[in-house]
Formats: C-alpha cells, structure tokens, sequence
C-alpha cells in the first residue's frame, strides 16, 4: 500500500519532489491512472477515423491511432506552453554516467548571472541529482520514476507547472540515463542533446541509433581523458553521421572547461531562433 | 523498458473506443508495428499478456503487421530496404538516406465477435 496517501499503489510510482520538500511530494501513479486528473485529450476517432465493417460472425472497427498520440499530443502542448513564454527546453539524453548532471552544474555556474535556469531531473530514485542542482540556487525538481525507464511529456507538463518556470527561461531536462527508452518519448523541447563520454566506446551511434537519430545535438564530453582511452573522435562523429546526417557536434571537457564556451554559444544561438 | 507503457497505451485506446462503439468485449486488437518503430514485437506481446489483465481485452487476440522499414537515398534518390539504421544504398552506395517507411506504430483496428 502506498504509505504517502494510503492508495492501493505501490511506492513505486512516480513521485516529484522539490529539494527539501521530501514529506509534500506530489504523488503521481502508473501511467494508468496519469487521467485522473481530468486531463484532456482527444477522441481517437475525431477526423472520423472510426468506422464499422461487417464481416460474418465479427464485426472490425477500423481505429487507425497512433500509440504514441497522447504524449506526442501533450509534447505540441507543452511545446506551444514553451514557445509562448520563450522557454527555451532542452532535453538531455545519455547512458548513465557520461556527466550530464556535471555539465548541468557547471554551465548553470558559469552562466546563472547571464540566464535564468530551471531544472527538471529524471531518475528512478534518490533526490541525489536534484540536490547537487539545488546547491547551485537554481529551482528544480526530482522526478523519480520508480520502475518507469523515461520521462514522457505528461511528467514534464505536471513538473513545469510546479516549478513555476518563468518567461525567457533556459529550461534544461536531464532525463533518466538510458540510450533506448526515452528516444520514443518527444517532451515537447526544442532541441534534444545527446552526451556521450571518450570513456564509452566510439561505436556507441550505431548500438543505440533511435538515440542519435532522434537528437538535434551530440556532446562528446571528457575529452580530457582522450590520451588514457581507444576513442576516436572522427570515428564517432562517423557513426553518429551515418544514422543521423543532421548531428551537430560540440567536444569539450567539462572538468578542465575546454570547449564549454562552445556549448555556451551553442545555447544562446539557440535559444534565440 | 518501455514496450509496458506501450502496452497500456494500446489498452487505452481500445477501451476508449469500445465506449464509443459500446462494447462489452473484444475479440481481436490488431496493431500495426513497423521494423523502426523503436518496439520489438516480442516485447510487446509479453508486455501485452500481462498487461491486459482484468480489462476489456483480456481474451482478445493480439495481431500484429509488421511493416518493413523503407529507406530512400539522399543521392541517388532510389529506394531499397535498409538492414539496419547503419546501412548503405545499394544502388550507390551512399551512406545518408531518410526512412520513409517502418516508423509506423499504431492501433489499426479491433474486431468484436457477433452471435
């Protein structure tokens, strides 16, 4: 039983906390019960798509939806949300472990006098993420998705209106560390950035393509570790290209700052279109 | 692993259109799967078996077409089907194309037994 509002769910749904406000989360269930709100959306058969045949002894309803029609729906309404208050997203994507919440902290440092930044974090549990954003005064929220490997875009809607993210805004979504699952999930954002680490193989474009193909930005970090490690950057970008020719790349060390002025600029041209 | 969220959106959307049509069960949900949609069938089904549980498609048959992906060369323009995402034209051998078919993943239609 769910010790929080004592439903007969699992404690392992969705939860999204702010830092310090462990004891008055938002408690959200499986994607199953993410309607009973009352949330709004389409009928699958409103362009009349929904029509009757007989057949004998069955009868076939032609449906025609697409699966994903409902996150793909509230993404194009976060998406509108963003573009009328010039939020600029971005949804960050990467195994576990190639810096993401490290390239996060230092960008957010070297750029808060400049950019107002919201956060949203996405793990299965711990507030561990949220709270090393959180020590950079910037306000964020921890989405901990409990067995779910993704966030989707009806999470986003919920932990922006949270948050209370402001007009003009850079709002970064690090999503849960997985090369698979979150490529099928749009968030609504404007551009997708995918971090790979010098220290994970430079094949890693064609083992998981849906990642790189789906993304608009690859970040090649820890360059500084090149000299210890067998990566090739040529070869990596060579990859990435061959699943997806429309790959941007920025190589930068987020330790020693070597080419973070690049990902700086990246962000501002960006946020400007 | 994402084929369970898949999973229940398929519930979702079956249930919400036998309330439309007023149905009381479903005999067959047929799913269109095409081979880049990112979703491996046999997942899929797993995840479908489990998931349709005490809801209306509990005795359905779950049917799925497979659609075979389609890619078109950015050099040649010809078309030809890929082997994976990390492939080359076989007419030219270029190595950038667009996938213009296999993306596909959707409900295609459900059948209702009639007595």
């Amino acid at each position: 039983m769910c010790e929080n509002c004592g439903c007969g769910q699992p404690d392992d749904g969705i939860t999204m906390k702010k830092p310090g406000h462990e004891n008055h989360d938002y408690h959200e269930h499986t994607h199953t019960h993410i309607d009973s709100d009352g949330h709004e959306y389409a009928h699958a058969h409103e362009d009349g798509h929904s029509h009757e045949h007989e057949h004998g002894h069955s009868k076939e309803i032609l449906i025609g939806q697409d699966i994903m029609f409902k996150n793909n729906m509230l993404a194009e309404r976060n998406r509108g949300y963003f573009d009328a208050k010039k939020i600029f997203a971005l949804n960050l994507v990467s195994s576990p472990g190639s810096g993401k919440t490290s390239l996060l902290e230092k960008t957010i440092t070297d750029m808060k006098n400049m950019v107002t930044f919201f956060v949203i974090e996405g793990d299965q549990q711990t507030m561990n993420d949220a709270n090393r954003i959180d020590a950079t005064g910037v306000p964020v929220i921890q989405i901990n998705t409990g067995n779910a490997c993704h966030l989707d875009a009806g999470m986003i809607a919920k932990a922006v209106k949270m948050l209370e993210v402001s007009d003009s805004a850079v709002l970064f979504i690090e999503n849960v560390g997985n090369l698979v699952c979150p490529s099928l999930f749009d968030l609504g954002e404007a551009k997708r950035v995918v971090v790979i680490s010098v220290t994970e193989g430079e094949d890693k474009p064609i083992k998981y393509p849906n990642m790189f193909a789906s993304s608009d930005l690859c970040i090649i970090n820890k360059t500084d570790l090149l000299p210890y490690v067998d990566f090739s950057i040529p070869k990596t970008k060579e990859y990435a290209l061959r699943v997806n020719h429309h790959l941007e790349f920025i190589e930068l060390s987020v330790k020693t700052g070597e080419g973070m002025d690049k990902w700086y600029e990246w962000i501002k041209v960006k946020s400007e279109e | 692993m994402h084929e369970l969220s898949i999973a229940q959106n398929i519930i979702e959307i079956v249930e919400e259109n036998a309330r439309i049509h007023k149905l009381s069960s479903v005999s067959e949900v047929d799913i269109e799967l095409g081979t880049m949609s990112g979703v491996v069938p046999e997942v899929l089904e797993f995840s479908l078996k489990i998931a349709v549980k005490d809801t209306l498609l509990e005795k359905a048959r779950i049917c799925f077409q497979i659609i075979q992906a389609v890619a078109r060369c950015n050099k040649c323009l010809k078309e030809f089907i890929p082997e994976d995402i990390y492939t080359q034209c076989p007419y030219c051998e270029g190595v950038y194309f667009d996938i213009i078919r296999g993306r596909e993943l959707q409900v295609k239609s459900i059948k209702v037994d009639e007595f």
